[in-house]
């Protein structure tokens, strides 16, 4: 077990290095000057420019460039982005709230993906079934900007239940209806596969064998069940922890959420090379991490995985 | 339809340990069960009949489908969801349970009824300790469930260090442990009732038998009642008083175990009893000794001429796997260790052994589809051991398997026709008209009719699908074929009839077998030699008549003695 912790740090080594050389490449490949981006439509005496490009090492280069950001960040140093703030202060400021969006989203989505699963699943064919079914399927098939505008819209603006949009400090109530907002269609997928599994599960030879035990169905459904039909589900959830954490970039958008989707969005826009790299960076970091998570969750629910 | 008749028998046969008092435990009157599928219900069982008396056991004999697991099932409420029972009743202990509530029936499994399913490997939930299943289930039924109580349980039912035990999983458990710890959660709340259904089919005779008897001892303590189902008739004349024999979803026929052996009335049973291979087994060892018959009735005799020239020749052939350990390390597994024999030409050579014992890995070293560690198997005097891609492909054309799971090895989305013409497109062999005549051919020879070209594996029973994979072994016209426990999958009829249809072409087309298998009692209707493997090494061989009539190593005598109802003395002629 140790082994394969050690060994899955390693692996993410190239994983990194691949992943930050490829965003660095888009990024700074792009045609045209990157201080132009920062001196707007008046541009900037040659003298700043040349500033500018000394301190981004624009004037190495390509994979010098690249060396010397690797080495910034190996020594915990962002650098700055081009509005001249330090990028690690400004990821620190952002972070937790996406995280604690992320976290109310995946919460949700678990907690109510996997009871109406299991429901849904043992009443397979039947109405609550049925319509479940096709609930999940509409929520899969509209856009999610959709969705989020429409609830922003009934919830926040129309019945006045929740502000429709988030302040700056981001407190709990605020974040509620973009959390809802964010784990819709992941709700919907663990819905379905919590369904899938179940259905699967119920007619194994064990959950009869449990029965012929003489246990009640209550404990039969929980106890043999449930924990084997939640291995697939824990991995879906697992994998989509990564991506709620980096990719709120609508929803944060939508609610105005002072948050990491949203940075990078801004920072896209305003062609601030600096910081979409740290950025995707950092997330590239949180997705493989996640990952780990999920493979570790995966040989505590189902023992039979031995990682050697 | 002599059922009536048989019902009587079972009614006023007396049962032996001690079942003196006049209600019986078990009783199902007219039972009827009804599925609902798509297509409109069916009745799976018909006017079912049955008695099981306090301490007695009792079986159930019948092939796949016909009805003798769903039986057994409605008498705990087991039945699946879309199954009813849709007339009849079911009494136990004086008491109908065919309508209770729910709650009644969840009161009787485990304290009153228990059950020891089929297959071990998927009947213990994979992600729970053993002895988590064990306490649950004494839990359940208000028994002290310390872990003293859950270690006693599991060394009642011979588990070894049980204590330890307890704290595995089920897949740290061998087939034979599993099966040991789902008899005792059967028996660990001391149920009157225990429904055995084929307990022990998916285990190795050895072990088979060691369970076999370890219930039976069990049982008789206990003074449980036992209902047995089994497919095999030796297996239920051995262990049961009283056999009852199902086909098509009606019992056919009902009476104590030696009496329905000896003289079988309805024809369903007749041609059970003459084609069920342990008992048709030991029928050749009986009717050698009064010189009656020759073995070769049943299986036709290979010409005598064959056998002259050796076509496979396997010498000091080794296989060693390397296990993965932590951190890198790997350890060294020795699957096949030193083992020669040779496969004469147009002769059957088989290959017995339990699992483990290396001889799957021996068919797929000689095959070509597993790389020896060292050794060499010599084909027609050429080392395929040394063979290039190119001369790998050519000889993949003169050796053939046939493999045990005949649902598994047939691609479901290719239809017959081009199941069976695969081989001969990838080889190059004619055009696309002689390869249609080629199937026709091959079609003939396994009698199957050829209108079955455009029908998809799904649409076949078991016995046509093994019909189907021998016929793509023959459609390149090898010399050899290696059939890696062939008919282990198939009921009993089924099995004669393929035996039969191997021993015909072998005849016919003067085709070398090399025939992987568990089973003795196979090995017996088919073979010329017999090499018997125990962990990874040959330990004996032999012709088959030496082997069975004067075995050398224990090993192999043990085998011989696990072959269900070869302990029955059955007259010569009864068979």
């Amino acid at each position: 077990m140790t082994w394969y912790i050690v060994r899955r740090f390693l692996q993410m080594i190239p994983v990194f290095l691949g992943a930050t050389l490829l965003v660095y490449f888009l990024v700074f490949s792009l045609p045209g000057d990157a201080t132009a981006a920062i001196c707007g439509d008046r541009g900037c005496t040659p003298a700043v420019v040349a500033g500018l490009r000394e301190q981004y090492n624009l004037d190495e280069p390509f994979f010098i460039q690249y060396l010397l950001y690797l080495k910034g960040v190996l020594t915990f140093d962002l650098g700055t982005n081009f509005s001249g703030r330090p990028i690690a202060t400004i990821i620190a400021e952002v972070f937790p709230t996406t995280a604690k969006l992320a976290l109310m989203a995946l919460v949700l989505e678990a907690v109510f993906g996997i009871v109406f699963g299991l429901v849904a699943g043992l009443r397979k064919g039947k109405l609550f079934d049925s319509s479940v079914l096709v609930l999940s399927l509409v929520v899969i098939a509209v856009p999610i900007f959709v969705l989020g505008f429409l609830m922003q819209f009934l919830i926040g603006v129309k019945l006045q239940w929740t502000n429709p949009t988030v302040s700056g400090d981001a407190t709990f109530t605020e974040l509620i209806l973009p959390a809802v907002v964010l784990g819709l269609v992941s709700f919907a997928y663990v819905l379905r596969l919590t369904r899938t599994s179940i259905i699967e599960n119920v007619n194994a030879d064990y959950v009869r064998t449990a029965t012929a035990k003489g246990l009640s169905r209550k404990r039969v459904v929980v106890v043999h069940v449930l924990r084997n039909s939640l291995i697939p589900v824990v991995t879906f959830l697992g994998a989509d922890l990564g991506a709620l954490m980096g990719g709120a970039i609508v929803t944060e958008g939508i609610f105005n959420v002072n948050g990491v989707g949203n940075t990078l969005y801004r920072a896209v826009l305003n062609g601030d090379g600096p910081m979409v790299v740290s950025i995707v960076t950092f997330l590239i970091l949180i997705f493989v991490l996640a990952n780990l998570l999920v493979d570790l969750l995966y040989a505590w629910l189902d023992p039979r995985i031995r990682y050697a | 339809m002599s059922h009536s008749t048989g019902m009587d028998d079972a009614r006023g046969s007396t049962a032996r340990a001690g079942a003196n008092e006049a209600v019986p435990l078990l009783e199902l009157r007219d039972l009827a069960i009804t599925f609902a599928t798509s297509n409109g219900d069916v009745e799976a069982v018909r006017n079912a009949h049955l008695t099981v008396m306090p301490g007695e056991t009792v079986a159930i004999v019948g092939e796949s489908g016909s009805g003798k697991s769903t039986t057994a099932l409605a008498a705990i409420g087991l039945l699946p969801g879309n199954g009813r029972v849709s007339n009849g009743s079911i009494i136990f202990d004086g008491e109908d349970i065919t309508r209770a509530s729910q709650k009644r029936i969840v009161e009787l499994r485990g304290s009153s009824i228990g059950m020891v399913p089929q297959d071990p490997m998927s009947n213990l939930n994979p992600v729970w300790k053993i002895g988590f299943q064990v306490r649950e289930t004494l839990r359940a039924n208000g028994l002290p469930s310390g872990t003293q109580d859950v270690a006693k349980v599991l060394a009642e039912a011979g588990l070894p260090d049980a204590e330890s035990r307890a704290n595995q999983y089920p897949h740290e458990f061998s087939g034979g442990m599993r099966q040991r710890a789902l008899i005792a959660i059967g028996l660990s709340c001391r149920p009157r009732l225990l429904i055995a259904d084929e307990p022990t089919s998916a285990l190795d005779v050895t072990v088979q038998r060691q369970i076999l008897d370890h219930l039976d001892t069990m049982t008789e303590q206990l003074g449980t009642a036992v209902l047995l189902i089994t497919h095999d008739l030796g297996l239920a004349a051995e262990r049961a008083h009283k056999v009852i024999v199902m086909y098509r979803g009606q019992v056919v026929e009902a009476g104590p175990a030696l009496e329905l052996l000896t003289n079988p009335r309805h024809p369903y049973t007749q041609k059970l009893v003459a084609s069920a291979p342990s008992i048709a087994s030991r029928r050749i060892a009986s009717a050698k000794k009064a010189r009656v018959v020759s073995g070769d009735e049943l299986a036709p005799a290979v010409p005598r001429d064959a056998g002259k020239d050796t076509v496979i020749e396997v010498s000091d052939l080794t296989k060693v796997f390397k296990l993965r350990g932590s951190w890198g390390r790997s350890t060294d597994f020795t699957a096949v260790d030193d083992v020669s024999f040779s496969v004469q030409r147009g002769t059957t050579t088989a290959v017995v052994g339990e699992s483990g014992s290396g001889k799957s890995t021996v068919a797929k070293m000689v095959l070509g589809l597993e790389d020896a560690t060292s050794g060499s198997i010599r084909f027609d005097g050429v080392d395929i051991t040394t063979l290039g891609r190119k001369d790998l492909f050519d000889f993949r054309r003169r050796v053939q398997p046939i493999f045990q799971d005949p649902y598994g090895s047939l691609d479901p989305m290719y239809n017959i026709y081009r199941t069976i013409e695969e081989p001969l497109r990838v080889h190059g062999i004619g055009d696309s008209k002689s390869r249609e005549k080629k199937v026709r051919e091959l079609l003939d020879q396994v009698a199957l009719p050829s209108s079955m070209m455009q029908r998809f594996p799904n649409e076949l029973s078991g016995g046509q699908r093994q019909r189907v994979a021998i016929a793509r072994a023959l459609a390149l016209d090898p010399e050899v074929v290696i059939c890696d426990e062939a008919v282990s999958a198939l009921d009993v009829l089924v099995q004669a009839q393929i035996l039969n249809l191997l021993a015909d072409l072998q005849s016919e087309l003067g085709l070398s077998y090399l025939f992987i298998t568990h089973d003795l009692a196979v090995v017996r209707q088919i073979a010329d030699h017999v090499a018997v493997m125990e962990k990874g090494r040959l330990v004996e061989q032999g012709t088959t008549d030496d082997v069975f009539d004067n075995p050398q190593t224990a090993y192999t005598k043990a085998l011989l003695a696990a072959i269900p109802g070869a302990g029955l003395e059955l007259p010569p002629e009864a068979a």
